[in-house]
């Protein structure tokens, strides 16, 4: 009686344990295979949010866009936070779009700051406000140096320019 | 036993060697630090312990996170809680999260305390002046809980005093909520928790209890090179936790309160470590609380999950 008593007691252990774990795994991949379904959609919604940023943060200045130590600095950071998703040349990965297209080359400091504060929560980017204003100010600096793709698209697709722009060195 | 008498006769070892394991622990993790210490760092964690910010977990990345209390008695035995948290980025809007509790009361055991499943939801897409959270806990843990994640109702230094074998009797099924609300101000974080606990298995009434917290950077601009002590990495604060009583009792009669600074060194390759001693503000509350916790993020988890069950 005893023994079974544990049993009952284990299995209800482990389907509660089931239950817990299950979203985690659901929720991951139903992400992924939305993206995977239309990633073209995906992506072109995630640059429409550029649109939506608000006249006064279109207008912004970069603060630091005379700074030198801007653009290595924001190498570093790009690196440390935004690689894993936009890849290592920032020419899109499997979670984030190419930040070397137009639409984003195009887009003022502001916008682009505006755009990282905020995120793009439905669409799976996060807020990054919780990094320091001057730090995604060189995230901004960075981004606008990187060479444009030669064909303007959506997709995100590895073009020749990537060439020009190598990840930053020290991963 | 006062806490700088314990720490002399841990650090000499001539203490229980019921103590024997956290003496390991702490080694084993100096160790871990100084190997993560060569790698480039990828975090940026807040230094909170108690109080939580509007900051949700990266989608797809998975924390894995080990905190530990050691907690003065008066009235019995100190006591040594730890917990460890699986924190998973489900979407960029929904972070959950699973922890499993214990802890060792000196000249007593060491026991396992129960888990729970924590949910957080961010409520609006963009940033705001204030950005509220809802927090969503089931919690399946016995009455000798001790590491004070959260405080509320009238939870005070005397009803951590029981022994194991007494305190593990009592067992609690409990939903708690709270609503986390958080700003970002010229590089300070501020955050306010407000918090609401119903124990599901009696008919005990509705508890509260609060969380305030501060920090800040040591720099806000990140420095051009790769380096393991740049101020950037460093994030120091201070937090304040405390019951409000219940619903027949609202108020600060019988609670106790604590205020900690804390700081964060968000190490190289993905590890963060965190450190807060805490002081009691009143006679309920234990005189001193000693917090570290360690924790390591893995970006990309979802996406090795996703590659398992066929996703591409």
């Amino acid at each position: 009686m005893r023994k079974s008593g544990l049993s009952r007691s284990m299995a209800a252990r482990i389907f509660v344990f089931s239950i817990l774990v299950a979203p985690l795994f659901l929720a991951d991949l139903t992400s992924a295979q939305e993206g995977a379904a239309s990633p073209a959609r995906k992506k072109s919604t995630v640059y429409a949010e550029l649109a939506k940023a608000p006249k006064k943060a279109v207008d912004r200045r970069n603060p630091l866009e005379d700074d030198p130590e801007a653009l290595a600095a924001g190498a570093k950071l790009f690196d440390l936070h935004c690689a894993q998703c936009h890849g290592e040349a920032a020419d899109g990965g499997k979670r984030g779009p190419s930040l070397r297209v137009s639409k984003v080359q195009q887009a003022t400091p502001g916008t682009l700051f505006w755009l990282l504060t905020n995120g793009v929560v439905r669409r799976g980017m996060p807020v990054w406000s919780k990094l320091p204003e001057p730090q995604r100010w060189q995230l901004v600096s960075y981004i606008k140096s990187l060479a444009p793709a030669l064909k303007s698209n959506t997709e995100g697709e590895k073009s020749p320019a990537t060439r020009n722009n190598p990840p930053p060195p020290g991963r | 036993m006062t806490s700088l008498t314990y720490l002399r006769l841990f650090f000499s070892g001539r203490i229980n060697a019921g103590l024997f394991s956290w003496r390991v622990l702490s080694i084993a993790s100096l160790g871990v630090m100084l190997v993560a210490s060569v790698l480039p760092s990828q975090t940026q964690e807040n230094p909170y312990i108690v109080t939580y910010d509007h900051y949700l977990e990266e989608p797809g990345s998975l924390e894995v996170e080990y905190f530990s209390t050691f907690g003065t008695q008066r009235g019995g035995n100190d006591f040594h809680a730890f917990w460890a948290e699986f924190e998973y980025g489900a979407t960029a809007w929904w972070t959950t999260e699973v922890y499993l509790d214990g802890q060792t009361t000196f000249n007593d055991s060491t026991i396992f305390t129960g888990f729970r499943w924590e949910n957080r939801f961010r409520l609006f897409q963009h940033e705001h002046f204030i950005n509220p959270v809802l927090y969503l806990e089931y919690e399946q843990i016995s009455g000798a809980d001790k590491i004070l994640k959260e405080i509320e109702g009238h939870d005070v230094e005397a009803s951590n005093g029981a022994p194991n074998g007494e305190a593990r009797k009592e067992h609690n099924h409990e939903l708690e909520f709270k609503l986390l609300l958080s700003k970002a101000f010229k590089g300070w974080n501020i955050a306010q928790n407000t918090i609401a606990t119903k124990n599901v298995t009696g008919g005990n009434p509705w508890e509260f209890g609060y969380a305030v917290g501060a920090s800040r950077p040591l720099a806000l601009k990140a420095s051009p090179k790769r380096c393991s002590l740049c101020p950037e990495n460093f994030i120091a604060g201070i937090e304040m936790y405390g019951d409000l009583g219940d619903r027949h009792s609202f108020g600060l009669h019988e609670t106790s309160h604590y205020v900690a600074p804390v700081v964060a060194w968000n190490l190289p390759s993905d590890w963060t470590l965190r450190l807060s001693p805490g002081f009691g503000l009143n006679d309920n509350s234990h005189r001193f609380l000693l917090r570290w916790g360690v924790s390591r993020e893995f970006s990309g988890f979802g996406d090795a999950i996703s590659r398992l069950f066929g996703g591409r």
